[in-house]
């Protein structure tokens, strides 16, 4: 085995794997949200925007197979160390009793599984086409896939919609651990900015949380149609 | 004041226990938790039953032998103490306290409420001291250290060993124990030259141990009776990412 697969087997090693293709993540959950906002600018935007991402050839084939290889990283190490975790307390206690872990903390390996699932499916709805191949085939007048139309008639659905709110409430919870918890896994601990860490995450988790959510919200209100 | 106490009984490590009630009538308030069991168990001997088995020694909270979940807390909760300086006026009149062993897959229990610690001991042995030469020794204070140095390895210095990080960690882990030994040493010139190998040595050991893994619940900061920082942690996460990345 190589060093560096050894090292990412070891508990501090496989800390900082789940630190860093977590992080990573968080870059592409911005970027993916910010893409998306440029639903309330109009069709043109978005649907201009797409197509840039399509433009990128070669290029977005190398940033679709890393951020596979990074979720499977963080997915695959995540539940390496959850059976490790069960394992080194085989026996319960009878009152379980916590004083400062959160909730957020305590379901982040729960609410990863369930925005693992959600993002097989948002896959298979958006992206694959496999739940409505007819997304794919919608052009805008300029010619364009029409990621617009496909947005809104997405989210026009209620149950989609529900869905895609609940998700993004879990990912906002798995931020709001997560991030906060890069900091002290990478060994970032300091009493100046320990404040401003442990508020980071949750901040993050809102925002990003609220940002998603604002667009099947709008499309449903008919505000964006 | 009187109690109702369900604690674990268990013959040997390997028969299966159970929780057991207890009547604990006239306690009074000024016990400690420890000397409250006492009084039980002199009551259980009067009986002729088995008195309960329990971890204590120095009864002064610094020795780190005394453990006990107590209601679902490692050393009951409270900020800063070990069970032994626990005192009693802390429940109330007709509680019910559930008390457990530590809970560890590498802590097996020995026996009712005595959990088998050595798992720390080999941690130790991998790597948490500092190798010297005998000799004369040395002059004090011939070894400048800065102060904040100073005062960051003896915050490490102060954990007892007791295991209460372990047994309230969600995941068994035991990251606080071990970040107290290496950033004791690694914060001093002493423990420079064998900086590396401790911290990967320490760590190796401590997964052989089948202790979890940290996700960053900071419980075990939260009942450490010494109040090791989990800060410790971060400097055992620096000190292993530069002794994996720097040494062959």
């Amino acid at each position: 085995m190589s060093r560096f697969a050894r090292l990412c087997q070891t508990s501090i090693g496989a800390k900082q794997v789940m630190a860093v293709t977590g992080l990573l993540l968080f870059g592409f959950v911005i970027g993916h949200l910010l893409g998306n906002l440029l639903v309330f600018a109009g069709r043109d935007s978005l649907n201009g925007y797409a197509h840039k991402l399509r433009d990128l050839g070669a290029l977005l084939w190398v940033v679709r197979v890393v951020l596979l290889v990074v979720f499977l990283a963080h997915v695959g190490s995540a539940l390496r160390l959850w059976r490790l975790n069960r394992a080194a307390r085989p026996e319960p206690y009878a009152v379980e009793a916590h004083l400062v872990t959160t909730y957020a903390g305590r379901t982040i390996v729960m609410s990863g599984l369930l925005i693992l699932a959600y993002v097989v499916y948002h896959l298979m709805h958006f992206t694959l086409g496999a739940t409505n191949p007819e997304y794919l085939k919608l052009m805008d007048p300029k010619g364009l896939p029409d990621v617009y139309r496909m947005m809104v008639l997405g989210f026009s659905n209620a149950a989609v919609s529900g869905v895609y709110i609940v998700a993004m409430i879990l990912l906002g919870f798995h931020l709001s651990h997560g991030l906060t918890s890069f900091f002290q896994t990478v060994g970032l601990n300091h009493p100046a900015y320990n404040p401003c860490f442990k508020r980071v995450g949750p901040v993050a988790g809102v925002v990003i949380a609220i940002g998603y959510i604002s667009i099947p919200l709008a499309v449903l209100a008919g505000l964006v149609k | 004041m009187n109690l109702t106490l369900r604690i674990w009984r268990q013959r040997n490590a390997q028969e299966r226990g159970s929780l057991v009630s207890y009547e604990a009538k006239d306690i009074s308030p000024d016990m400690s938790f420890l000397e409250m069991l006492d009084v039980v168990n002199e009551r259980l001997i009067a009986k002729g039953e088995e008195p309960v088995a329990f971890d204590h020694d120095c009864r002064e909270g610094i020795c780190g032998m005394c453990s006990l979940v107590i209601n679902g807390l490692a050393h009951g909760g409270r900020r800063a103490t070990t069970t032994c300086q626990l005192h009693m006026r802390h429940f109330k009149d007709g509680d019910v306290i559930t008390v457990e062993p530590w809970r560890s897959r590498a802590f097996p229990v020995v026996r009712d409420l005595v959990v088998d610690r050595t798992a720390f001991d080999r941690v130790i042995h991998a790597g948490g001291f500092v190798s010297s030469n005998a000799g004369g020794a040395p002059d004090a204070n011939a070894l400048p250290v800065p102060r904040d140095d100073a005062e960051k390895a003896m915050d490490a210095a102060a954990c007892i060993g007791c295991g209460a990080c372990v047994a309230s960690c969600p995941n068994g882990s035991a990251m606080l124990f071990v970040a107290a030994k290496v950033s004791h040493l690694a914060h001093l010139p002493q423990g420079h030259p064998e900086r590396a190998q401790r911290v990967l040595g320490m760590v190796h050991q401590m997964d052989l141990e089948g202790f979890g893994n940290c996700t960053n619940h900071t419980e075990c900061e939260a009942v450490c009776p010494k109040e090791v920082s989990i800060s410790h942690i971060a400097k055992m996460n620096r000190e292993f990412i530069r002794a994996s990345v720097l040494e062959a």
